[in-house]
């Protein structure tokens, strides 16, 4: 029952979707190709950084970078 | 242990995974009625070198990483991943339980990102190579932009297969696995704004503790009052995280960045983060990011300093990780951006440090490096401070 009543709602989504205007035009975007206005401007940084939290932190999970591995002690 | 907890758990995680799989299966099927109307558009090649070190608590960790990103083609992009951590560790439960040790983790990770229209695939594969712990995990995740590229929507899958051993019992050898869901909305909300939300759901089923970690309860018997047992922790644990971030452009070309994230899990866990961080261009070049950070956890409910007899309850822990404590970031990067004008074949790069001191404070983890009587000896603090070193060159 939920999944349809899901399917209802991401089908008039989908309808909306088709006649949006956008709100921001695509010519008032031009902060967000500025490196500065990105949440990971560097990857290998970013999953590093998770990392050295997920390792001593009970917290895991929507992180802006996903770690990994173990590394605990 | 309560075999019927873990029977309910079970049926539980699959139920989940069935409806999960159905509600993704929904949403990509109707997403694909989109298709046609952006485009999406690639992770630019670029490759990172990377230097790091990590300092504190008696732990020396650092390495090198390296990542590689190539387009193949229009639709493509390939990419690989070296992370090295070579670890030389004398904290304070090694310390107090065991013997200092060194080791060294390696990571290797492959992937690839494919776009179509409006839509990108993104699947990889990592392992992680340990003397005394294996581990497998796959990627898959689909993104989707719609609404004129105003509002992107993320859904990922997770699964991992880790391999648990110790290097003082070469008996040992169990498993452990994880699997996590994660969906992601990015949303435009005004020309100098955009706002993030993340949901992880990270379900873990197996071999859980750690195999050198000990709890300690009271002994009269014991000169100091107090004897150690291994740890025993359960066999699931289920996870759910709520993540809001926002980045704001402001006037004089620079960028304020907020997040907040909230926890919670089958342990009893639950953990608030608060990030702010500012990002600052400088003349010729130069970037400025300042940043802080606050985390806080409640502890597990079978965590305790110091049980008051042998297999006091079910599940024992003395993890300072699992305990309550609050630990605070305050740090810095500088990055220097160049072009250089004899190598044609290179876009342009930069250079990059960063500083983070990291400050731990436990509320009932206690330093057993001072003797006292049990249960009122001092509780732990320590600080770190990491370094990361590189340079990041796009082609």
């Amino acid at each position: 029952m939920k999944c349809r009543f899901l399917l209802v709602i991401v089908l008039g989504l989908q309808l909306t979707a088709c006649s949006t205007d956008p709100w921001v035009k695509p010519y008032e975007r031009s902060h967000f190709a500025d490196p500065i206005m990105s949440f990971s401007r560097d990857p290998v940084s970013e999953s590093y950084t998770s990392h050295i939290y997920q390792a001593r932190e009970g917290a895991r999970g929507a992180e802006s970078s996903e770690g990994g591995g173990c590394g605990c002690n | 242990m309560n075999t019927s907890f873990l029977g309910k758990k079970c049926k539980k995680r699959i139920f989940v995974s069935h409806a999960a799989i159905r509600l993704v299966s929904i949403i990509l099927i109707t997403m694909s009625g989109l298709l046609p109307l952006v485009a999406a558009v690639l992770p630019e090649d670029r490759a990172d070198a990377l230097y790091h070190s990590y300092d504190g608590g008696g732990i020396d960790v650092s390495g090198p990483s390296i990542l590689l990103r190539k387009m193949l083609g229009k639709y493509n992009s390939v990419m690989a991943k070296y992370y090295v951590d070579s670890i030389s560790s004398a904290s304070i439960d090694v310390i107090t339980t065991a013997s200092p040790y060194s080791e060294r983790r390696t990571e290797k990770t492959i992937g690839l990102t494919s776009v179509k229209d409006a839509t990108t695939m993104n699947l990889s594969y990592t392992t992680s190579t340990e003397n005394d712990y294996d581990a497998k995990t796959a990627h898959v995740s689909f993104s989707h932009d719609m609404f004129g590229d105003l509002t992107t929507v993320t859904l990922g899958y997770s699964r991992g297969w880790d391999d648990v051993g110790s290097s003082i019992n070469p008996a040992l050898s169990k498993d452990a696995d994880r699997q996590s869901y994660r969906l992601g909305l990015s949303q435009i909300l005004t020309r100098n704004s955009i706002v993030g939300l993340d949901i992880e759901t990270v379900t873990d089923e197996g071999f859980l503790n750690n195999p050198y970690r000990s709890v300690r309860y009271l002994d009269p018997t014991s000169a100091l009052g107090y004897s150690y047992e291994p740890e025993l922790y359960p066999r699931t644990r289920t996870s759910n995280a709520i993540a809001i971030r926002s980045l704001y452009y402001l006037p004089y070309r620079a960028s304020i960045n907020g997040e907040y994230r909230f926890y919670t899990d089958s342990w009893e866990i639950n953990a608030h983060t608060f990030g702010l961080s500012y990002t600052h261009p400088l003349k010729n070049n130069w970037i400025l990011d300042l940043r802080y950070r606050y985390y806080t956890q409640s502890h597990a409910d079978f965590y305790n300093d110091l049980f008051p007899f042998q297999q006091a309850q079910n599940f024992l822990a003395r993890d300072k990780e699992l305990s309550s404590f609050n630990d605070q970031t305050i740090g810095f990067g500088i990055s220097f951006e160049f072009t250089p004008q004899s190598w044609q074949s290179i876009d342009k790069g930069s250079l990059n440090l960063k500083y983070d001191h990291i400050r731990f404070n436990y509320d009932d983890f206690r330093n057993l490096t001072v003797v006292s009587t049990p249960g009122e000896e001092p509780t732990y603090s320590f600080s770190a401070d990491t370094v990361q070193l590189f340079l990041s060159i796009w082609y």
